[in-house]
């Protein structure tokens, strides 16, 4: 056995062990007491993954006749030191409010590189000009495909919750129709290439440029709420892209760990949509608001609203005995979860009941509301699912409605309304209400929250971090 | 297609389907809490396309070549780097569970 044969296979077994690192590391990610080592076996699996094949690189070279010279080096080195260098600043300062958009951007990069190892594949077979045989045909142009798709997709989604793109459901002109000519572009294009044989450069840029458009036109028309379910489904899309560049270059690793991500991230997605009462394919197609907008105006009567100050709020909230805190984005935005907590323990001295009624999609993302009140020291066993504190509202003498509106609206229950169907956090029940918001600015469902009109509720107009602090103050002054 | 060419497509859809298996099998009932996170480590693993990255880096001679894998190299390393540091900076914060209330009066009046 040659020294290069030898490499090769302790490079393949490094690949195995890289991938057992992936599954173990992604079975311990299902709990949370586990979650943290698993992600360090996952990332430890990734390293020997990665070490190994730049040894293998190295080795090759070395047993090769043909100069390669510093070029491909300089490629891998500059491209890590430059992609890991940005990755690891972002992620580092990136605010855990604007986390769920970074992991989209990442999404987008990881699809993106998944393309382009088909395309720089394909163009190495229309330089050699013969043709190519159908399973290798097959796997480069869904690859391209489906990696084109997520990496636009992505990057769409990234934009909506970013706000760089209204979150709004944005329909396109000509909706559904260029999305139907978009696909029947990319099915046709395959099929000629697969019936051909022959490499066809035109026809393949022709099948990129529609993809990369349809990863547009698919996101574009989803609403901001239902993002999280298209950046897992997105996800899961890239995990299958990666699995065809591994059939594609013919390396196992790519194809196990692209297969795992691809399915795991599928019923991941089934998880999330099921959370919120919807279904995958009714997100995918409707999106909020996606309808006629005539079914809003349903909504019962506009009715006036009650404005309130914090020393009314205060002597409400210090004399109560059962307070539930309803966080939501603006909350997340405006930085308050560690004002919110001081209040909490303000009113836990005075032996008040405090809890958090975490919606599950709270904030922008599901389990995305808790990592930040976590982040601010609030007590684990006080916050409480939806299902659990659904039942206490009705027992609680205030209910703190803070920069969350689609989840509270009661509208919800009724057929008619663009959020029909998901499922809310039952605010309206609790003996009395006091929302916290800037203004009457609508939610991401675009449409007005009948909360806000129920004559048992108080409308404190601040900021969130701000109107916190004044109530704080307030609380104290009692 | 060759007999040795078919054998060889097998092997690797045989690897294919069992880890769509594995895949779906590894993901059980997992609270809504670490959806999240969850997405996010599964999200880190995809970056493993650096490895192909780098192989068609190591074999590129045409220009057009090496601009297309440095893009991707860039790109895969930006999704395992960053993956990976952003799932661990969100599960650090699930270690401290149930704690005593902390010496927030401190803070309350600090900040007051």
């Amino acid at each position: 056995m040659t020294t290069l044969e030898l490499v090769e296979i302790l490079v393949r077994i490094a690949w195995l062990i890289g991938a057992v690192g992936f599954v173990i590391g992604l079975s311990r990610m299902n709990s949370p007491a586990t979650a943290r080592n698993g992600n360090l076996v996952s990332a430890g699996g990734m390293t020997v993954a990665i070490a190994a094949t730049a040894i293998l690189i190295a080795v090759r070279q070395a047993n090769s006749t043909d100069t390669f010279g510093a070029a491909p080096w300089l490629i891998i080195v500059v491209g890590v030191v430059l992609g890991g260098g940005l990755g690891l600043y972002t992620a580092r300062t990136v605010k855990m409010t604007a986390m769920p958009q970074l992991v989209s951007l990442f999404n987008a990069v990881g699809g993106g590189a998944a393309a382009l190892i088909a395309i720089d594949d394909y163009i190495r077979l229309v330089n050699l000009g013969s043709a190519v045989r159908i399973d290798e045909n097959i796997f480069i142009v869904l690859d391209i495909i489906i990696g084109s798709i997520t990496f636009t997709g992505s990057i769409v989604a990234s934009g909506k919750l970013q706000g760089l793109i209204p979150g709004k459901p944005i329909q396109v002109p000509g909706g559904q129709l260029v999305t139907l000519a978009l696909a029947a572009v990319t099915v046709i294009g395959a099929l000629f290439l697969f019936v051909t044989g022959t490499p066809n450069l035109l026809v393949m840029v022709l099948i990129l440029a529609a993809a990369l458009i349809f990863g547009v036109t698919m996101t574009l028309p989803i609403g901001g709420a239902d993002m999280p379910v298209v950046i897992s489904l997105l996800n899961s899309f890239t995990g299958t892209a990666v699995a065809m560049a591994g059939f594609v270059i013919d390396n196992p690793v790519l194809i196990i760990a692209g297969a795992l991500v691809g399915a795991s991230g599928a019923i991941l997605t089934k998880l999330m949509a099921d959370a919120m009462n919807r279904s995958v394919m009714n997100i995918m197609i409707g999106g909020f608001g996606g309808g006629d907008d005539a079914a809003g105006a349903a909504a019962g009567p506009g009715g006036s609203v009650r404005s309130i100050g914090a020393d009314d709020v205060a002597i409400q909230l210090a004399y109560a005995q059962h307070v539930i805190v309803v966080p939501g984005y603006g909350l997340a935005v405006a930085q308050a979860q560690h004002a919110v907590r001081e209040l909490a323990e303000l009113l836990e001295e005075r032996g008040v009941d405090v809890k958090y009624a975490i919606h599950p999609v709270a904030g922008r993302m599901p389990g995305h509301m808790n990592v930040l009140l976590a982040e601010a020291n609030v007590p684990y066993p006080q916050l409480k699912e939806m299902d659990d504190i659904n039942p206490e509202f009705a027992r609680a003498d205030v209910a703190l409605v803070i920069g969350a509106n689609d989840v509270t609206n009661p509208a919800a229950r009724r057929p008619g309304s663009p959020v029909s169907g998901m499922p809310i956090l039952d605010v309206d029940q609790a003996k009395s209400i006091v929302v916290i918001k800037r203004s009457m600015g609508k939610g991401y469902a675009g449409i007005d929250n009948e909360l806000y009109t129920n004559e048992k509720t108080g409308m404190l107009f601040a900021d969130a971090k701000d109107g916190l602090a004044a109530l704080t103050a307030a609380v104290k002054a009692l | 297609m060759s007999y040795d060419e078919i054998n060889g497509l097998l092997t690797a859809l045989t690897v294919f389907t069992l880890a769509i298996l594995v895949g779906i099998a590894v993901i059980s009932k997992v609270p809504a809490t670490l959806h999240t996170p969850l997405m996010s480590g599964a999200n880190s693993i995809h970056g493993i396309v650096l490895v192909g990255a780098m192989l068609i880096a190591a074999s590129a001679t045409e220009p057009i070549s090496q601009v297309l894998s440095f893009v991707a190299v860039a790109f895969a390393t930006m999704n395992v780097v960053g993956g990976y540091v952003v799932t661990d900076r969100m599960l650090q914060m699930f270690r401290k569970k149930p704690v005593a209330p902390k010496p927030a009066t401190d803070d309350a009046e600090a900040a007051s």
